[in-house]
C-alpha cells in the first residue's frame, strides 16, 4: 500500500541523482556549481537524445543496437561531406544527417516489419554492417579537426543563453518527444503496440508499421547525434561511440523503461541518461579510475531491472489465490 | 476467413521419405554452401589447399563454436546470453592474475573454468530466480564482467603465463590436428548427444516451444534454464583458456564483440532465435561456413572489419532469404 503513496519511479530516480550529487559535493564541492552542472548536462546531451529514440523502440517491444554504429556512419558521412564541400550550410548538413539516420533506421524497421526478423538479430547485424561501411567509405582514415570547416565544428558549441546548442538540441528533443508521446496518436499507438500487440491490432493499429516508425525515429535521432558528436569532438573515425549502444539501452533500463515493452516515459529516459552522465563525469573528479565506469553502468542496469521487476510485480491482482498456492 | 472455404486442400499421396526431407533440410543447404565456399576458395587462392593453412584456419571458429554449442541450447530454450565475450575477458583476467602469483597450468585451468561457471551462475540467478528477461540481464553483465576486467587491468596487460599453458591454444595432438580442434569435436559430440539423445535435450526443446506446457508436464523449467546458463558460462571458461593460451596475453578488451559472432553462428546453424528448434549438426556446419568465409577472405587480403560486413549480412540474410522465399511462394500460390 505504501507504494501507492510514493510518487513514481521518476521521483525516486530524481532523488537518487540528487543524493549522488550531494555525495559527490562532499568530496568535491565545485561539482555542483551551476557552470559545472551545465557542462555535465551538455556532456550527457547525446546520450539523452539517443535514449529518447531507444525508448520509443523499446516501448514497441523491439530493441535497436545499431544506434551507435548509425551515429558513427552518419558522422563520418557528414564529416567527409564537409571536407569535400566546405561551403555547405549547416542546416543542409543537419538535414542530411537526419535523413541518412532515418534511412538506416528504416532499413532496420523494414526488416522487422516486412520480414518479421527479431529486432535484436536485425540490429546486431546492421550494427556490424554500418561499422563496416564506415571503414569502406573512409578507408580507415580519420577526418581531423583541421580538415573540418569552422562553421561545422562551431555549431554545437555556440552558446545561446548560456547553454551550448548541443544542450538546446537535447532540450528540444525532450520537448518534442514529450508532446509526441502524450498528445499524438503515434505516441498512443506506440504505447498500445508495446502494451498489448493483439489488442492494438483490434483497435486498428498496424503493429509492424508502428515498430517501423519507431526505428525510423530512433535512426533519425542517431543521425542527428552523429553530426553533433563529430562536430563537437571535431574528429571522425571508424570506432567513434563504440559500445555506446549499450549505454543508451542502460539509460533506458535505468529510467524504468520495461524491456518487455509498453511501460516507460520520456522523463524516465532523460533521468536514466542523466544518472549515467553524472556518474561518468563524477568519477574522475572524486579520483576513481574511469575504468570503473563500465562496471558501474553494468551494475546499474542489473539493479534497475531487478528493481523495476519488483515494482511491476505488485501491480497485478491475484485472483484464485488458493490455486496459486497449490502450484 | 473466407479464404479457407474456397481453398482446395492438397493431400499428398504419400509422405516424403526420410532421405528426401534430409536433403531439403537447413543443414543440407548449409552443407552445400560450405562446399561451395570451399571450392571457390580453393580456386581463388593458391594458398588455401594446404593442410597447415587449413589447420590454422580452424582457430577462426573453434573457440567461438565451443560457446556456440552451449548458446544453441540456451537459445532453443528461449533465452540468450550476450555476456559470453565478457565472461572470457573476466576468466582470462582471473587466470592472468593467478599467473602473476605463480599459479601453474592446472590451477589456471581450474580458475578459468570456475570463473566461467560463477559468471554463468550469476546470470542464471538473475534470470531464473528473480525472473528477469535474459537479454537485459546479460547486457548488464556484459558491461559488468568486462568492467571488472577493466578495473583489475586498466590499460595494462597480463603476460608471463607458464610455458606448458600454451599447449591448449598452440599445441598439436597429431600432425596438423590441433588441441582446439580435438576439443571442438569432443564438445560437439557431447552437446549433440545431450540435445538429441537425452531427456534433458527433450526438456530444452519443450521449454523453448511452450514454457508453461513444459512446466505442467513436470519439467523443472527454471532448473533446466539454470543449468543451461551454467553450461554457457563453463564453455566461455573453456574458450577463455584456449584463447588466452593461444594469445599468450590478456587485455581487458580481449574477445570484444565475440558474442555477436557466436549468436550469428548459432542462428546460421538453423537455430530459431525465438527458441524451440535447431540442431547441433547445423551449428557445426555453420562453424565451418563462418571459418571458411573468414579464412578465404583473409587470404584475399580483405580487412577484418569488412569481413564483419559479411558476417552481418550472413546473419540477416540467412533469416531473411527463407522468409522472402516463402512470401514469394505464397503469393504465387494465391495468384
Amino acid at each position: 500500500m505504501v507504494s501507492r503513496f510514493i510518487p513514481l519511479r521518476e521521483a525516486i530516480l530524481s532523488a537518487a541523482i540528487i543524493l549522488l550529487l550531494l555525495l559527490i559535493s562532499t568530496r568535491f564541492a565545485g561539482f555542483i556549481a551551476p557552470s559545472n552542472l551545465v557542462n555535465v548536462f551538455n556532456d550527457t546531451a547525446p546520450l539523452i537524445i539517443l535514449a529518447l529514440g531507444q525508448m520509443v523502440v523499446i516501448l514497441t517491444r523491439c530493441i535497436d543496437l545499431s544506434v551507435a554504429a548509425n551515429l558513427a556512419l552518419t558522422g563520418m558521412v557528414v564529416a567527409m561531406l564537409n571536407v569535400a564541400m566546405p561551403g555547405l550550410p549547416i542546416p543542409v548538413i543537419i538535414a542530411i544527417a537526419i535523413l541518412l539516420g532515418a534511412v538506416m533506421g528504416a532499413v532496420n524497421g523494414l526488416l522487422v516489419w516486412k520480414l518479421a526478423i527479431p529486432p535484436i538479430v536485425v540490429t546486431l547485424g546492421t550494427m556490424t554492417i554500418f561499422r563496416g561501411i564506415i571503414f569502406l567509405i573512409s578507408d580507415g582514415k580519420w577526418v581531423n579537426a583541421h580538415e573540418m570547416s569552422a562553421a561545422f565544428t562551431g555549431f554545437p558549441r555556440a552558446a545561446i543563453l548560456g547553454l551550448p546548442v548541443l544542450s538546446w538540441v537535447a532540450v528540444l528533443a525532450v520537448i518534442v518527444f514529450g508532446i509526441m508521446m502524450a498528445r499524438t496518436s503515434l505516441g498512443r499507438s506506440i504505447f498500445a503496440v508495446g502494451g498489448n500487440p493483439h489488442a492494438a491490432v483490434y483497435t486498428g493499429i498496424d503493429v509492424g508499421r508502428t515498430q517501423f516508425l519507431a526505428f525510423v525515429l530512433s535512426g533519425a535521432l542517431a543521425g542527428l547525434t552523429g553530426y553533433l558528436w563529430v562536430a563537437r569532438y571535431a574528429v571522425a573515425y571508424v570506432d567513434i561511440a563504440g559500445g555506446f549502444e549499450l549505454e543508451v539501452v542502460a539509460a533506458c533500463v535505468i529510467g524504468g523503461i520495461s524491456i518487455a515493452g509498453g511501460i516507460g516515459s520520456v522523463g524516465g529516459a532523460v533521468l536514466g541518461a542523466l544518472f549515467l552522465g553524472v556518474v561518468k563525469n563524477a568519477l574522475p573528479v572524486i579520483n576513481i579510475s574511469p575504468f570503473w565506469q563500465l562496471a558501474i553502468s553494468g551494475s546499474a542496469i542489473l539493479i534497475a531491472v531487478a528493481f523495476n521487476a519488483r515494482a511491476g510485480k505488485t501491480k497485478g491482482r491475484v485472483i484464485l489465490k488458493s490455486a496459486e498456492r497449490s502450484t | 476467413m473466407t479464404d479457407a472455404t474456397t481453398q482446395t486442400r492438397h493431400v499428398p499421396d504419400r509422405l516424403h521419405s526420410r532421405a528426401y526431407s534430409a536433403l531439403r533440410s537447413w543443414e543440407a543447404l548449409l552443407l552445400a554452401v560450405a562446399v561451395a565456399i570451399f571450392l571457390v576458395n580453393s580456386f581463388t587462392s593458391p594458398y588455401f589447399l594446404n593442410a597447415w593453412n587449413l589447420s590454422d584456419a580452424t582457430f577462426n571458429f573453434t573457440e567461438k563454436a565451443m560457446i556456440a554449442f552451449a548458446m544453441a541450447l540456451l537459445i532453443i530454450a528461449g533465452e540468450i546470453d550476450l555476456s559470453v565475450a565478457s565472461i572470457i575477458a573476466l576468466a582470462s583476467t582471473a587466470m592472468g592474475l593467478a599467473a602473476q602469483y605463480g599459479a601453474g597450468t592446472p590451477e589456471l585451468v581450474v580458475i578459468g573454468l570456475t570463473v566461467g561457471l560463477l559468471c554463468g551462475a550469476f546470470n542464471a540467478f538473475f534470470v531464473t530466480v528473480l525472473g528477469l528477461p535474459s537479454i537485459v540481464v546479460t547486457i548488464g553483465t556484459m558491461s559488468l564482467f568486462r568492467g571488472i576486467s577493466f578495473i583489475i587491468l586498466g590499460d595494462g596487460a597480463f603476460r608471463g603465463y607458464p610455458s606448458d599453458f600454451a599447449w591448449f591454444g598452440q599445441g598439436y595432438v597429431f600432425w596438423v590436428i590441433t588441441v582446439e580442434m580435438v576439443l571442438f569435436v569432443v564438445i560437439a559430440v557431447i552437446y549433440g548427444v545431450l540435445l538429441h539423445k537425452t531427456n534433458f535435450g527433450r526438456a530444452v526443446y519443450a521449454i523453448g516451444n511452450n514454457p508453461t506446457g513444459a512446466l505442467f508436464s513436470g519439467i523443472r523449467v527454471q532448473r533446466v534454464k539454470f543449468i543451461l546458463f551454467l553450461l554457457t558460462g563453463l564453455m566461455s571458461g573453456v574458450a577463455a583458456i584456449c584463447l588466452t593460451s593461444r594469445l599468450g596475453s590478456t587485455r581487458p578488451s580481449i574477445a570484444t564483440g565475440m558474442e555477436l559472432e557466436v549468436v550469428t553462428m548459432v542462428v546460421l546453424g538453423g537455430v530459431n532465435i525465438l527458441g524451440g528448434s535447431g540442431s547441433i549438426p547445423g551449428v557445426v556446419i555453420a562453424a565451418f561456413v563462418m571459418g571458411l568465409v573468414t579464412f578465404g577472405l583473409g587470404l584475399l587480403n580483405v580487412p577484418g572489419i569488412v569481413m564483419s560486413i559479411f558476417i552481418g549480412l550472413l546473419l540477416i540474410g540467412v533469416i531473411a532469404l527463407p522468409r522472402i522465399w516463402t512470401m514469394i511462394a505464397e503469393k504465387r500460390r494465391k495468384a
